[in-house]
């Protein structure tokens, strides 16, 4: 599904990934765990083409992406939730909703059962996307990227500034699409009780590096511990 | 009391033609935060569409329907200056984005070549544009006070165009995007919109405003190779003034500025009545230094 190798990426001119190579199988749910400041929101750039990327590949059902400009990418059916969520702040709900349909030419009209995922939304479609509360963005970011259908959805710190309530309902929406098997994700998550309920599979990063990857079921959450505690 | 209806209704004349300029450009600055220099010399280019467009008139066109050779030359004259400007966008602004200074520098070079070329092409004199026959004349409200069709003509066409915008923004799919650009450029091309596409189309649309500008400027007077130089810095303000990328904001900004000049010349004196304006400009900026409307949210994660 998703086979990036050999990557490096960089920020002007300082290196911040070397040499990453991660592979996601189709219908997957992996993890990308580290402390901060490692490389894991810059890898999720990398693969959206934010960021500078020189060498490597990343192939997407089996077609190089590395060259193409982020809106081609986002066409092959990748979608992107960005850790600050980026909310269109002056659109209103139903519009940042639509913009989710950009990635789809020739469909227009949304599909209602976006709802029924995020009930709260349906409530809210006239107010601005920023006078919603930061669990509200993020719902609101993933309805967006979902709206699509996506093939790869990429998320970036979900659970971050959220409460646990919500943390949940975000939990229930994602296994509730990996138990329709149609969608791959990649999420990038320092919570590790979160990523353990969620995940097949995660790798740890650490400068830049991937340094421990596994299966969910059978590791012990305290090595992984051990791994991204400071 | 005529004379102040007369000077009041001149006030909202001078304010819509700079809301005319000042739209383009606000678009263009609000979406691109690129410093347009050249802004004027497409508002120029317009209005020398509109000469064109009368002299193919004048030769190749039956008499009887030459008046209407002004409502094709609106047209042509967005267009064109449309066109012109999607081709300055692909060969030079494309390049610098994020960098308003050295778009200042640029755009300002743009607009000395495209000065010199309308003189080469059209001579340095200034030419006369006559206006349709239909246009001439005015309302004559009471006494010796007579609004001219000219100038309402324009007010209405003022208006239009302000409608159109805003529904091109607000209510259409390309406005969605243009606006989601506008808005978080990094985020809308996550999302599959084309950046570059929706760049060059921005920049095109406020080009062509510009060009019907021109096309009205020259109802009131004759069009010589610096006519958008004496636009420029007025239009500018009006920006500045009524805030960044608000349609709204342009309206009211033009309205004070045109209103504002109108009144002061009439109580001074030409040059005093601008410095004057500007005075209260500088003084109104150090209070609200974003303008009279500002796009505000709540702003999370910033």
């Amino acid at each position: 599904m998703l086979d990036v190798s050999g990557l490096d990426a960089y920020y002007g001119d300082s290196i911040i990934l070397k040499n990453i190579s991660l592979r996601i199988k189709q219908g997957q749910v992996v993890c990308l765990l580290g402390r901060n400041g490692v490389g894991k929101t810059t890898f999720l750039k990398s693969i959206m083409g934010l960021v500078k990327t020189p060498n490597g590949s990343i192939m997407l059902d089996g077609t190089e992406i590395i060259k193409m400009p982020s809106y081609n990418r986002a066409l092959q059916g990748i979608g992107y939730v960005p850790q600050g969520r980026d909310i269109f702040p002056n659109l209103s709900v139903y519009e940042n909703l639509l913009l989710g349909l950009e990635r789809n030419k020739n469909n227009s009209t949304l599909d209602e059962s976006i709802y029924e995922l995020f009930p709260v939304l349906k409530t809210m479609l006239k107010r601005k996307g920023g006078d919603l509360s930061g669990g509200q963005q993020q719902q609101l970011a993933i309805a967006r990227a979902l709206v699509s259908i996506p093939k790869l959805l990429l998320l970036d710190e979900p659970t971050e500034g959220i409460q646990p309530s919500i943390i949940q309902e975000i939990a229930k929406v994602i296994k509730k699409l990996k138990s329709k098997g149609n969608i791959t994700m990649l999420i990038v998550e320092q919570y590790l009780e979160f990523v353990l309920e969620v995940a097949d599979y995660f790798y740890v990063m650490d400068k830049g590096c991937i340094v421990m990857e596994g299966n969910t079921k059978y590791v012990e959450p305290r090595q992984i511990q051990a791994k991204i505690a400071i | 009391m005529e004379t102040y209806v007369l000077q009041i209704f001149n006030g909202i004349s001078v304010s819509s033609i700079l809301m005319l300029a000042a739209l383009g450009l606000a678009i263009i600055f609000g979406l691109m935060k690129i410093i347009n220099m050249a802004h004027g010399e497409l508002i120029m280019i317009g209005a020398y569409v509109t000469f064109v467009t009368q002299n193919i008139f004048m030769s190749y066109v039956d008499k009887d329907y030459f008046d209407i050779y002004f409502i094709f030359a609106l047209l042509a004259a967005f267009v064109i200056t449309a066109f012109v400007g999607y081709l300055l966008e692909i060969t030079i602004i494309r390049h610098l984005y994020g960098r308003p200074l050295d778009s200042l520098l640029a755009t300002w070079g743009v607009s000395l070549v495209l000065q010199q070329l309308a003189r080469s092409i059209f001579g340095a004199p200034n030419v006369d544009v006559k206006s349709p026959t239909w246009l001439d004349g005015g309302i004559l409200i009471w006494g010796d006070l007579q609004l001219p069709y000219k100038r309402l003509f324009i007010m209405l066409l003022v208006a239009l165009c302000i409608c159109g915008v805003y529904y091109f923004l607000y209510k259409t799919t390309t406005g969605r995007r243009i606006r989601a650009v506008m808005q978080n450029r990094t985020m809308a091309k996550s999302l599959g919109i084309n950046t570059r596409k929706v760049d060059a189309m921005t920049f095109a649309i406020g080009s062509g405003l510009a060009g019907i500008a021109g096309c009205a400027l020259t109802l009131l007077g004759s069009i010589g190779p610096t006519l958008g130089t004496n636009y420029i810095i007025d239009t500018f303000m009006v920006v500045v003034l009524g805030g960044v990328g608000t349609i709204i904001g342009t309206v009211a900004g033009a309205g004070i500025i045109g209103l504002g000049n109108t009144t002061f010349e009439f109580l001074t004196d030409a040059s005093l009545g601008k410095v004057l304006v500007f005075s209260v400009v500088i003084l109104f900026l150090q209070w609200k230094p974003q303008g009279f409307f500002t796009i505000k949210s709540r702003a999370l994660d910033e």
